[in-house]
């Protein structure tokens, strides 16, 4: 069977539908990084079939892909640790009780 | 590799010699001096925002052309740089403050590492090179919203700001891997070329899509601006301001770059209704909302919200007349928001009071902090004597440059809506001047810095506006800068 394009193309944006469909209904903030997460590399994933199956000459989206994982990584050192804080003065991550400002 | 190139870079290498300057300082004095290190650091970067005013204005590219400077591109950046400067000004005395002290290092560093990402945003002609500064503009921007360790307030509206911030990040790339997809490069340049062969294709469509709503999430245009409020009041005020005027603006610019730059070719085609809609919403929704808030950085951040409206006019008019526009009005609501938000931060800084309702009276007790925010009032407001007037007269008559009836129906709506604003801009006014009140906030003296920075805000609210050498000069820059 020949591997084209959109065999790769199709997960990728279910993965990206799931993550978003994740990060509207988790209650928990971990599991709301999960899904940004899954988000992230599906467009990771999309980078990279593109320059594998469209322009097989040259590396930008291979490049793109890596410094995008990079980035990733920085946001969810971060978002743990305000995560942690979080849970250092209210008790909990759950969504549901970060709502002392709203309207 | 030619190294030579580097020396185009003169913004990024300054604000890079003041971090490193301000790290060492910050790492390595002994603990006798660390109490200076809030000033010395505001004394360092009013250096170099002055010498940044001297460095040569000419079109030049780097790294075979990911990055690009031209007139208008260092203008913006030192415009950016006035406005951090007031930042760092009136932030020194809640960082010399007791609970904040021991981190006062690590406020600076951040501040300046995202004004690093931001220059690169603007200059950035390569998508690559364009997300990793936005993401070194908002990364370490979450970090500062969670600066208050004690308060619950400020870990809220960090982890509204970073999971939004994310999010929009993610659906901006997922835009930008279908350019990619269709472009085959990631230059701002070959993207233009790609766009114009693949008008009309429902590809095109959908990536543009998803970039215009990544970006305004950063600008917080209404339908993506729910973050906006909550941020804006949990974080520490000197945050607050910062986003609310450097971050914002930066934004704008980059959004005025990457609109005209990489998708221009398809502007009537493609985003020039999108963006018309979002201006739409954005003005009148930012509006009416900030008509009940009752928080004073909630009912600036609504403000700022309409405000955003405004300045995306400059980015729809597609013209030079549109970004010299555009830069001056950032300039204008760098000084007039500071001007805000620095009587709030003293007074937030002497008595812990943020409510509109605290604020009655207080032309009673405290007239000259009355007197300022009067005028800041009115210059958001965009009554004539003062500089809001004319940046909305400049960014008005520059979306009207193409003379076609959308646009003056824009314009109009437009109007309309300051109009709308005037009423909750002057609700403040009345409550310092006319609403009555038996415990009003008591009279008190603000820290020299903090009314050093007001002065400055002051009278660059009265000055700016009259002084029409540096709209001119902006005009210049924008058309000899090569962008249309």
């Amino acid at each position: 069977m020949d591997l084209t394009l959109l065999y790769y193309l199709v997960p990728s944006i279910i993965m990206f539908a799931c993550g978003v469909y994740g990060f509207i209904t988790r209650k928990n903030l971990i599991a709301i990084l999960i899904s940004l997460e899954l988000m992230l590399n599906s467009i990771d994933i999309n980078f990279v079939v593109f320059n594998r199956f469209l322009f097989p000459g040259q590396m930008e989206g291979m490049f793109f892909a890596l410094f995008a994982i990079a980035i990733a990584a920085a946001e969810t050192a971060l978002a743990i640790a305000i995560v942690i804080n979080i849970f250092r003065v209210a008790k909990s991550v759950d969504v549901q009780n970060l709502t002392k400002m709203k309207f | 590799m030619d190294y030579s190139q580097f020396l185009f870079m003169h913004h990024e290498i300054g604000v890079l010699i003041v971090f490193l300057l301000v790290f060492l300082f910050d790492t390595f004095l002994p603990a006798r001096y660390q109490s200076k290190l809030a000033v010395t650091s505001c004394v360092l970067f009013g250096i170099y925002t002055v010498l940044s005013f001297f460095t040569p204005l000419d079109n030049a590219e780097a790294f075979s052309g990911m990055f690009v400077t031209s007139p208008i591109v260092a203008s913006i950046k030192n415009i950016l740089n006035v406005g951090m400067f007031i930042v760092l000004l009136q932030s020194i005395q809640w960082n010399n403050s007791d609970h904040e002290v021991i981190r006062r290092g690590e406020f600076i560093e951040l501040m300046l590492v995202t004004l690093f990402g931001m220059y690169l945003m603007v200059s950035a002609r390569h998508f690559l090179l364009f997300v990793i500064g936005l993401e070194t503009a908002s990364l370490p921007l979450a970090a500062l919203v969670a600066f208050e360790k004690k308060q619950y307030e400020s870990h809220e509206a960090a982890v509204k700001y970073l999971f939004t911030a994310v999010f929009s990040s993610a659906i901006y790339m997922l835009g930008l891997s279908f350019v990619y997809g269709f472009a085959g490069s990631l230059y701002f340049n070959d993207i233009a070329v790609a766009c114009g062969l693949a008008e009309g294709s429902m590809l095109l469509y959908v990536a543009l899509a998803f970039v215009v709503a990544g970006i305004g999430f950063k600008i917080s245009l209404v339908p993506f601006h729910l973050w906006t409020a909550d941020v804006y009041q949990g974080a520490p005020t000197s945050v607050t301001s910062y986003l609310s005027v450097v971050s914002k603006g930066a934004a704008a610019f980059a959004a005025f770059i990457v609109l005209t730059q990489a998708f221009g070719t398809v502007y009537s085609a493609v985003w020039e209704w999108m963006l018309y809609a979002l201006i739409i919403l954005t003005i009148t929704i930012g509006n009416l909302f900030a008509i009940r808030q009752t928080n004073m950085k909630r009912f600036l951040a609504f403000s700022s919200i309409s405000q955003a409206g405004y300045i995306m006019l400059g980015v729809i008019a597609f013209n030079a007349t549109g970004i010299a526009a555009l830069s001056y009005y950032v300039l204008i609501y760098v000084v007039s928001n500071l001007t805000a938000f620095g009587v709030i931060q003293a007074i937030e800084n002497a008595t812990d009071k943020v409510d509109m309702t605290d604020y009655n009276g207080l032309y009673k007790t405290n007239p000259k902090l009355a007197f300022a925010m009067m005028l800041a009032m009115f210059s958001l407001g965009g009554i004539p004597p003062f500089a809001g007037f004319f940046s909305k007269f400049f960014i008005f008559s520059s979306a009207l440059a193409e003379g076609s009836v959308a646009m003056y129906v824009l314009v109009l709506i437009a109007l309309i809506n300051t109009i709308v604003s005037l009423y909750y801009y002057l609700l403040v006014v009345k409550a310092m001047f006319i609403n009555p009140n038996d415990n009003p906030i008591p009279t008190f003296r603000s820290h020299w810095t903090e009314r050093a920075g007001l002065v400055i805000c002051v009278a660059g609210v009265l000055l700016i506006g009259l002084v029409s050498c540096i709209y001119t000069f902006l005009n210049q820059a924008a058309s000899v800068s090569q962008l249309f």
